[in-house]
């Protein structure tokens, strides 16, 4: 039941002892603040690992190349790994129920013109699946397809900053761009969120590439991710697997770190992902510790308030008031003066966020914020904070006997 | 309206127990004015704190207009002391940061009036020591006189059976005492019992009855003619 009254008791205790009000707020506001503060920061740290990560889907692996630097199996040092797209199809069969995209990958720099506009681009030859591991968006048209790949058909799709870059009308789907100086259709553009540079890539089917520049089967990389359900630790083995595999399969030595060189992103989540569970930790540890320095403060200042009004207490009691009435009035300040300086301070430290934010990228802070979320788990904490901490100082004021609070000094 | 058979009460003081009230027997009509005399440790205010609820006898009976006034849990007393029982005490015990009109609203406010019902009548009550014109001010702009004033308007505010002064003149200066007192007087007069501590002598006179207590024995109790203010 809502009793104005009581509030209006409150609050006439709370103004008229505002040096009283001001040190028990003071230090929740301080407490809370400097929580909020290291919270965003810890959050930006966590931003700052994550955007390091890039646009590529989290669970995907790049296998490059390379020459090996051990003899070995007959053959001698320094011989040249080349993928070609056997070693594909036999990754592609033997490691199925763990694989969800692959693709190869043949790199190129091209120049491209169209209607007297050039300019230099990298090209890509790939699989369909490329485009679910890149995460590229299509804003028109449609990527690289099976049949383009089947047919080795002479279609590309293009970045958006390539297409703005070369197109000065809006209609691209169907045109003719030409790579070096053989004419391609544009079949799609897309975006990425990742970053510009992924945008100024033209895409074409593999085996286009393979047979106009170089008639052969040769792969550059491979990109492929594994099933996400499978867990870090899996996919670190699994990648381990497939090395493996591919140095049997070029006859390559098992400590030889050159000849295959497997990126896995599993192995780098798995350290970014403990290394934001140990921050975790620590700010639950250090925001729990604040909140219980907080409660005990605020205990410690309310046991003093009972002390102070002992008095006070006593001539209410003398007057008629029940014990669950002055416990009211202890438990309400309180709570009172914890949420609503606590909110105060939660407001001061996001601000101070805001306002100190976008200074401390240099310092591997990208957007330090406090969610909303929080702010509303912190608010119901401070109220229940409020509430634990004059618990026992409200027990003590309501068993005052008036007698002895009366007994003049 | 009050009867006191056989009332005893001793406080442990460490390893040794004082007796403070060796068997009190004590009856007072409605209407009476009664003085309770005695020097300091003869235990005039433990007898007074039993009689306002505020203590607890350890035997003996006490009925207080005619409900037997024992093994309370604090929230009965409380009612008690809210409906049947006035204070007034030596140090006044004004709240310091409600005004004048805000204390003697209190006692109303626990008696669960509503806040306009609780500033008419307390405004009423002012009026009555007449200090209707002082209402906004906080106690510590208040003379003396003029704080067991308002002390006597929250006492009465809430209409109680019985009002209890504890040395009600003790930090007066003599004339202020005795202004007090008059209007004591007067509110006897109008009807109300009146329960007095005091040591002094001159005060206990202006009261109808005198009861004077030693060593926790009443060793005299006498109507006597009182001195008009």
């Amino acid at each position: 039941m809502f009793d104005l009254d009581l509030w209006r008791e409150i609050f006439q205790s709370i103004s008229k002892n505002k040096l009283r009000t001001l040190l028990s707020g003071g230090t929740v506001i301080f407490a809370i603040m400097l929580f909020a503060i290291l919270f965003g920061l810890a959050n930006g740290l966590q931003n700052t690992f994550n955007e390091g990560m890039g646009g590529d889907a989290e669970n995907t692996m790049f296998i490059n190349s390379g020459r090996t630097s051990k003899a070995g199996s007959g053959n001698q040092a320094d011989r040249k790994i080349q993928f070609d797209n056997e070693l594909l199809s036999t990754l592609k069969n033997e490691f199925k129920d763990d694989i969800e995209f692959i693709t190869a990958r043949v790199n190129k720099n091209v120049t491209a013109s169209y209607k007297g506009e050039k300019n230099n681009y990298s090209l890509r030859a790939v699989n369909p699946d490329h485009q679910f591991i890149e995460k590229s968006e299509l804003i028109s048209g449609r990527f690289i397809n099976q049949r383009d790949l089947n047919l080795s058909t002479k279609v590309i799709v293009i970045g958006r900053l390539v297409k703005e870059d070369l197109f000065k009308t809006s209609k691209v789907l169907g045109e003719y761009i030409a790579l070096n100086n053989i004419q391609y259709k544009v079949v799609g553009v897309y975006q990425d969120i990742g970053d510009d540079n992924e945008e100024r890539i033209i895409y074409m089917p593999l085996t286009t590439a393979q047979r106009i520049y170089g008639n052969n089967d040769f792969i550059d990389q491979i990109n492929l991710t594994y099933n996400l359900d499978m867990g870090l630790d899996n996919a670190i083995a699994l990648g381990n697997k497939i090395e493996d595999r591919i140095k049997k399969i070029f006859n390559i030595e098992k400590s030889d770190q050159r000849a295959v060189r497997l990126d896995n992103r599993a192995s780098d989540a798995s350290q970014i992902n403990q290394f934001n569970s140990v921050l975790a930790i620590l700010v639950l540890i250090i925001g729990l510790g604040t909140l219980i320095a907080g409660i005990v403060g605020i205990s410690n200042i309310m046991i003093f308030i009972v002390k102070e009004r002992t008095k006070e207490i006593g001539i209410r009691k003398a007057l008629g008031a029940r014990p669950s009435s002055i416990q009211a009035i202890i438990l309400i300040e309180s709570v009172l003066i914890t949420s609503i300086s606590g909110y105060v301070g939660l407001l001061l430290g996001i601000g101070i966020l805001e306002a100190y934010g976008p200074s401390l990228d240099k310092y591997f802070i990208t957007d330090p914020s406090v969610s909303t979320f929080l702010v509303a788990m912190a608010t119901v904490a401070l109220i229940i904070a409020g509430f634990i901490a004059a618990y026992v100082p409200a027990q003590r004021a309501s068993r005052i006997k008036p007698i002895i609070a009366l007994r003049d000094e | 309206m009050l009867e006191i058979k056989n009332l005893n009460k001793s406080y442990q003081m460490g390893d040794s127990s004082l007796h403070v009230l060796k068997g009190i027997d004590l009856h007072a009509d409605s209407g009476e004015m009664v003085a309770i005399m005695g020097s300091s440790g003869s235990g005039k205010s433990t007898l007074l704190n039993i009689i306002g609820i505020l203590d607890e006898a350890d035997s003996g009976d006490y009925v207080l207009d005619g409900v037997e006034i024992k093994n309370l849990n604090e929230k009965k007393a409380a009612n008690y002391r809210n409906q049947f029982l006035g204070f007034v005490f030596q140090s006044f015990n004004l709240i310091n940061y409600k005004n004048a009109m805000e204390n003697v609203a209190l006692p109303l406010y626990y008696q669960g009036l509503k806040r306009k019902e609780r500033q008419e009548k307390a405004m009423f009550h002012l009026e009555k020591v007449g200090l209707a014109d002082w209402a906004k001010h906080l106690p510590s702009e208040l003379s003396g006189g003029q704080k067991q004033r308002v002390a006597i308007a929250r006492a009465l505010a809430s209409q109680p059976k019985l009002l209890l002064a504890d040395e009600p003149t003790g930090a007066l200066d003599t004339a202020t005492s005795h202004d007090i007192m008059q209007f004591l007087q007067q509110l006897n007069d109008e009807g109300k019992t009146i329960l007095l501590v005091t040591h002094e002598e001159d005060i206990a006179k202006m009261c109808k009855r005198i009861v004077r207590l030693r060593d926790g024995i009443i060793i005299e109790d006498e109507y006597i003619k009182q001195v008009r203010l």
